[in-house]
């Protein structure tokens, strides 16, 4: 076994020029399928960062039907206070206005909340606060501003204690939320939030029905299992369309994070299918070039067994020397693939990705090497075994 | 222990039938050197590859050491080439990426000797041609005459009971081939069997026994 090794690493080592070029397949195939899965998984990663810094532990509920035996804000709290399995909840209901100060004018979107909405969206401020109970409990005609809104409407952030009309009524700006990357991801469009109670005056023709709410569950329970609760008593509150479906829809954040990670697990199969593809071309032009040696050889394979090798030391000595090739392809391969993600880090610096070396895909991509050395190997590797040796020692004169 | 009967080998050159061996008759006694003479072409070399187990006959029966070679697996004949016979060829047929020491080093691998022992009997095979001192040579770092030395030394590496020699002088001059001779004497001599193909008359003479063979067939001599 050494021994073959031995012999393999010398007749490698014999025709450089030839070794790398046979080679050459199998590098170009184990930096494709390592580079490429490399990238992905960076890309991966760094999108699933950003879904987690997005605050993967809430759920938003819409409901679909706000007009008959609408939910109302009471009902709901009433509710999670009187269940385990929720630990907050902020209803919502939205809008949209036409907001103006002093002599500007814009379109934005108004939501109607309490002061739990700040909490269970992690949210940041820039200026001032957010919403308090209190504003609710007087319907207060206070408003907080995303950063989007603020820029849009006011013209500029430090704009606490400016007023601002929303169809025609007047509202002071009791704070400025922080920019954020979850509103640059969703639209970024121009969002005033204001009591709940006063949502329901300035908008008199609704119902009063919440049109959607947040919930997150208590520490040490999951979404999802906080998820059912919230299914199992809509189900029973709400009755069913007229096709059949539930009239209102529950969002997780992890089912995004699951969409997310299906759609880049696809990809990585995908690209690393590919890459795959040329290393088993690789893999063709290690069968050529070992062909080439047994027939250049077959003198030497005639000596060999003149003098005593069996068929199973001549195969394991060809069959090493292609394994014993695509490996050493592999580890260049792998190599020059540490270059190349190197250089791609020194590229996106920055940009808040990074490519490592993923470790799975180079034990892939030596696994994929060795087996196909074996593959590609033996077919070469059993013809020079299969040799009468008087036929090989008189070969060629 | 080489017992030939009716050995035939027949090569089939568009029509014609050439009879590289006629039913050919030899036995060979341990211990006897047996030189083969006869002119180019008429089967020697053919002769000598059936005997070493190189080549297989058309038809006859060829008995070593009491067992019709027939019977042997293909391991097995691996394994007699390996240990019970050494060959000699015509043009020396070493391994041109080994050196000397690995050329001679190579049957014992083969034979699955541990390294320390091999390394030893490399040595004393090697003293035995009188090449210690080329060990670490590239067979086209050698003349003739030594490169033929260290098949000698690669067929008697493993201690094999018969050497078969197909004109191992052939290609050198005759104070070379007076050397290689009187090697092949003394081996000889130690008890080695010893066939030696020729086509010269001297070289045959120094043989205990020779048989002449033309056009196939096969006739003892006696001087
Ligand atoms: N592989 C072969 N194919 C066809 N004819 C062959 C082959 N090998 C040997 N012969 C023929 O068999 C005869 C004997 O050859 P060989 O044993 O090599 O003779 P020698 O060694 O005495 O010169 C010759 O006529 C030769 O042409
Ligand atoms: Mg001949």
């Amino acid at each position: 076994m050494s021994m073959s090794f031995k012999m393999a690493l010398r007749s490698i080592g014999s025709n450089k020029l030839r070794s790398v070029l046979t080679m050459l397949g199998i590098i170009i195939g184990v930096i494709a399928l390592v580079v490429l899965v490399s990238l992905v998984n960076g890309a991966t990663k760094s999108v699933n960062e950003q879904i987690a810094s997005l605050g993967t532990n809430y759920m938003q509920i819409y409901i679909w039907n706000t007009w008959d035996d609408p939910l109302t804000s009471r009902e709901l709290e009433t509710w999670a206070d009187g269940e385990e399995l929720v630990e907050t909840v902020a209803p919502t209901i939205q809008n949209s206005a036409t907001a103006k100060f002093g002599a500007r004018s814009k379109q934005v979107s108004v939501v109607g909340t309490t002061s739990a909405f700040y909490d269970i969206r992690g949210l940041k401020l820039e200026k001032g606060r957010f919403l308090k109970p209190v504003d609710v409990q007087n319907n207060s005609c206070i408003c907080v501003l995303d950063s989007i809104a603020a820029d849009n409407v006011v013209g500029y952030r430090d704009c606490v204690g400016q007023e601002i009309s929303l169809n025609g009524i007047r509202y002071t700006v009791a704070g400025v939320l922080a920019e954020n990357d979850s509103m640059m991801m969703f639209g970024g469009e121009s969002t005033v939030y204001i009591p709940f109670s006063s949502m329901l005056r300035q908008y008199a023709e609704l119902s009063g029905g919440i049109d959607s709410f947040y919930a997150i569950p208590p520490k040490g329970v999951s979404v999802s299992d906080a998820a059912v609760s919230v299914r199992n008593w809509l189900s029973g509150r709400f009755e069913k369309d007229e096709w059949g479906n539930d009239n209102f829809y529950v969002s997780t954040m992890d089912a995004l994070e699951d969409s997310a990670s299906s759609v880049t697990s696809v990809l990585s199969a995908l690209l690393g299918g590919i890459a795959s593809i040329s290393l088993i071309v690789g893999g063709i032009g290690i069968m050529n070039i070992m062909l080439v040696t047994v027939t250049e050889r077959t003198r030497e394979i005639g000596i060999r067994k003149a003098i005593g090798a069996t068929r199973r030391s001549i195969l394991s000595q060809f069959l090493m020397e292609a394994v014993v090739l695509c490996m050493m392809g592999c580890i260049i391969g792998v190599f020059l693939s540490w270059c190349i993600l190197n250089l791609a880090n020194s590229v996106v610096q920055g940009l808040g990705l990074t490519f490592d070396l993923d470790a799975g895909v180079v034990l892939l991509a030596a696994a994929f090497c060795f087996a196909i050395g074996l593959i590609f190997g033996l077919y070469p590797a059993n013809k020079a075994a299969k040799m009468k040796p008087i036929d090989a020692l008189h070969y060629g004169g | 222990m080489i017992d030939l009967k009716d050995i035939t080998k027949v090569y089939q050159i568009g029509e014609e039938k050439i009879y590289a061996l006629n039913h050919v008759n030899l036995h060979i006694a341990p211990q006897e050197f047996v030189s083969v003479i006869g002119p180019s072409g008429s089967g020697k070399s053919t002769l000598m590859n059936i005997i070493g187990l190189l080549d297989t006959a058309d038809a006859g029966v060829y008995t070593l050491d009491g067992i019709p070679i027939n019977e042997y697996s293909e391991n097995a004949l691996a394994g007699v080439r390996n240990r019970k016979i050494g060959f000699v060829f015509q043009n020396f047929n070493l391994i041109a990426k080994l050196s000397a020491e690995e050329n001679v080093e190579l049957p014992l691998i083969y034979a699955g000797t541990p390294a320390r022992e091999r390394s030893e009997k490399v040595k004393k095979a090697l003293e035995k041609v009188g090449l210690s001192s080329r060990a670490k040579h590239m067979p086209t770092e050698l003349s003739g005459g030594q490169q033929q030395r260290v098949a000698i030394a690669r067929a008697l590496v493993t201690d094999p009971s018969v050497i078969l020699a197909d004109e191992p002088t052939g290609n050198l001059d005759s104070h070379t081939s007076a050397e290689i001779m009187e090697i092949l004497e003394e081996l000889n001599d130690q008890g080695k069997t010893v066939v030696l193909i020729t086509h010269d008359n001297d070289i045959a003479k120094r043989a205990k026994r020779i048989v002449h063979i033309l056009d196939g067939k096969l006739s003892e001599v006696r001087l």
